[in-house]
C-alpha cells in the first residue's frame, strides 16, 4: 500500500467515524483510535496523536453553532477549565510513559463504558435548597432561553463536580479523545445544571482540554503530520455532514447500534491488547 | 445571574458570539493551510510506503514552532500541515486568551484571574511542559 492509498482509507473512515460521531453526538475522536489502530495496523501514540487534532478540530467547528443559541455558560466552563486542563497536561504526561498495551487496555475499558452509558438517557435532577458557597463566589448561577422566556438555574457540589473533571481532563489527555460524556455527567448529575447547558457548555471546553493534551503530543512527536492530515479532514467533513442530517435522524437508534459498534471495538482492542499485539 | 448590560456594552451573548466566530475562523484557516500542506506532501511522497506501524518519533524539526517554520520555508508538504496544526492548536487558546479580554472589559476581575490560570497551564503544555 502506497502512502496515496492509505490516506484515502484514512479519510474515508475519519469521513465515518465524524458523521456517526455528530449524528450520535458522541464524538468521532472514540471510534477514530480503534480504527485506525486495528483496521490500519497503525501504532496507537501515532493514532492518539491524530485523534486529538480531530476533537480540537471538531470541538471548534461546533462550538460555533452551540455558542449562537446562548445555552452554554461561560463562567462555569472557564472555572471547570482550570480542572480540565490540568488534568490533560497529567494525563498526557501519563501517555508518554505508560506502555502501549496499558494504554490500549484503558482505552477498550474506557469504550466500554462508554457504550453503555450511552445507552441511558438521563434527566437532571431538580435541585432545591441551599446554594453552594462556590457557586455564590464564582457567580455561576444563570439562566438560558426558553420559548416561555428566561429560565434560571443554580449550581451545585462545584467541588465534587471540578474533581470529575480533573478525570475527564486525565482520560482526554491519556488517550487522546473528548471525554464529553464524563464532562457532561459531571455537569448534569453532580453539579444540577440543565442538559441542554451542560452539553453546550462541555462541547464548549473539549477543545481547549485538547489543546492542553495537544501541546505535550506535539512535543513528544506524536503528531504525524502525513496522518493528521486526512483525519482532520475526513472528520471534520463527516461532522459537518451528520449536522447537516441531524434534524432527520433517530437518535437513539443510532446510538444503540452506535453502542453496539464501540463495544465490538472495545472488545477486540482489549483481546489484541492482551496478545500483546498493541 | 440575569444576562445584563456591562459598562462597556460587552453583554455575555456579544462575547460569546465573537468567541465563535473567532473558533470557526481558526478552524478554517487552519483546514485551508493542512489541506494545501497535504497536497504538496501527497505530490512528493504519495508513492512510498507508509511507516505508520512502527513508532519512531516525529523529527524534532516538526515538532516544535521554529522547526516547523523551517520546514515551511523549505516548502516541505509535512512541515506546511505542522503549521496547519499549529493554527489549529492555537485556535483554542485564542479563545480563551480573548475571554481573558472580555472579562476585564466586563470588569469582572475574578474571572480575569481564572481565565489567565487556565492560559498558563496551556502555555506550560505548549512550550513543552510536562510532568
Amino acid at each position: 500500500m502506497t502512502i496515496l492509498e492509505l490516506t484515502a482509507l484514512v479519510w474515508c473512515g475519519s469521513l465515518l467515524a465524524g458523521f456517526v460521531g455528530s449524528l450520535t453526538g458522541l464524538g468521532g475522536g472514540v471510534v477514530l483510535t480503534p480504527l485506525l489502530t486495528l483496521l490500519f495496523g497503525i501504532d496507537i501514540r501515532y493514532a492518539i496523536g491524530a485523534a486529538i487534532v480531530s476533537v480540537i478540530a471538531t470541538s471548534s467547528g461546533a462550538a460555533a453553532a452551540y455558542v449562537r443559541e446562548g445555552f452554554s455558560n461561560i463562567r462555569i466552563g472557564m472555572l471547570l477549565e482550570i480542572a480540565t486542563t490540568l488534568g490533560a497536561v497529567v494525563g498526557a504526561s501519563l501517555a508518554v510513559r505508560l506502555p502501549t498495551t496499558a494504554i490500549a487496555i484503558i482505552f477498550a475499558l474506557v469504550l466500554l463504558y462508554s457504550a453503555y452509558a450511552s445507552t441511558q438517557i438521563d434527566h437532571t435532577k431538580e435541585a432545591q435548597g441551599e446554594p453552594d458557597r462556590l457557586t455564590r463566589y464564582f457567580k455561576l448561577d444563570s439562566s438560558f432561553p426558553t420559548p416561555e422566556g428566561p429560565r434560571f438555574y443554580r449550581v451545585y457540589n462545584v467541588g465534587a463536580g471540578s474533581g470529575m473533571m480533573f478525570g475527564a481532563g486525565v482520560l482526554s489527555g491519556l488517550l487522546g479523545i473528548g471525554a464529553g460524556a464524563m464532562k457532561v455527567i459531571a455537569m448534569d448529575q453532580v453539579m444540577r445544571i440543565p442538559f441542554k447547558v451542560s452539553t453546550t457548555t462541555s462541547n464548549f471546553m473539549i477543545g481547549v482540554t485538547a489543546a492542553a493534551s495537544a501541546g505535550v503530543y506535539l512535543q513528544r512527536g506524536y503528531i504525524d503530520p502525513g496522518l493528521a492530515f486526512p483525519v482532520m479532514v475526513g472528520v471534520l467533513l463527516g461532522s459537518l455532514l451528520g449536522a447537516r442530517l441531524l434534524p432527520a435522524a433517530k437518535t437513539r437508534v443510532l446510538r444503540k447500534v452506535f453502542a453496539g459498534a464501540i463495544a465490538a471495538l472495545a472488545v477486540e482492542m482489549l483481546v489484541q491488547a492482551l496478545r500483546g499485539k498493541m | 445571574m440575569i444576562i445584563a448590560s456591562k459598562p462597556s456594552g460587552w453583554t455575555d451573548e456579544r462575547v460569546e458570539r465573537v468567541i465563535g466566530q473567532l473558533l470557526r475562523l481558526g478552524v478554517t484557516l487552519s483546514a485551508t493551510v493542512v489541506v494545501l500542506g497535504g497536497a504538496v506532501y501527497l505530490v512528493r511522497h504519495g508513492i512510498e510506503a507508509p511507516h505508520y506501524g512502527i513508532f519512531r518519533g516525529e523529527p524534532t524539526g516538526l515538532r516544535n514552532i521554529s522547526g516547523i517554520l523551517g520546514q515551511v520555508r523549505d516548502w516541505r508538504g509535512r512541515g506546511i500541515i505542522q503549521l496547519g496544526l499549529l493554527v489549529l492548536i492555537a485556535t483554542p487558546v485564542a479563545r480563551v486568551a480573548f475571554s481573558v479580554v472580555a472579562f476585564a472589559l466586563e470588569r469582572d476581575r475574578l474571572y480575569v484571574v481564572v481565565t489567565l490560570i487556565v492560559l498558563a497551564v496551556l502555555a506550560f503544555s505548549l512550550a513543552g511542559g510536562h510532568l
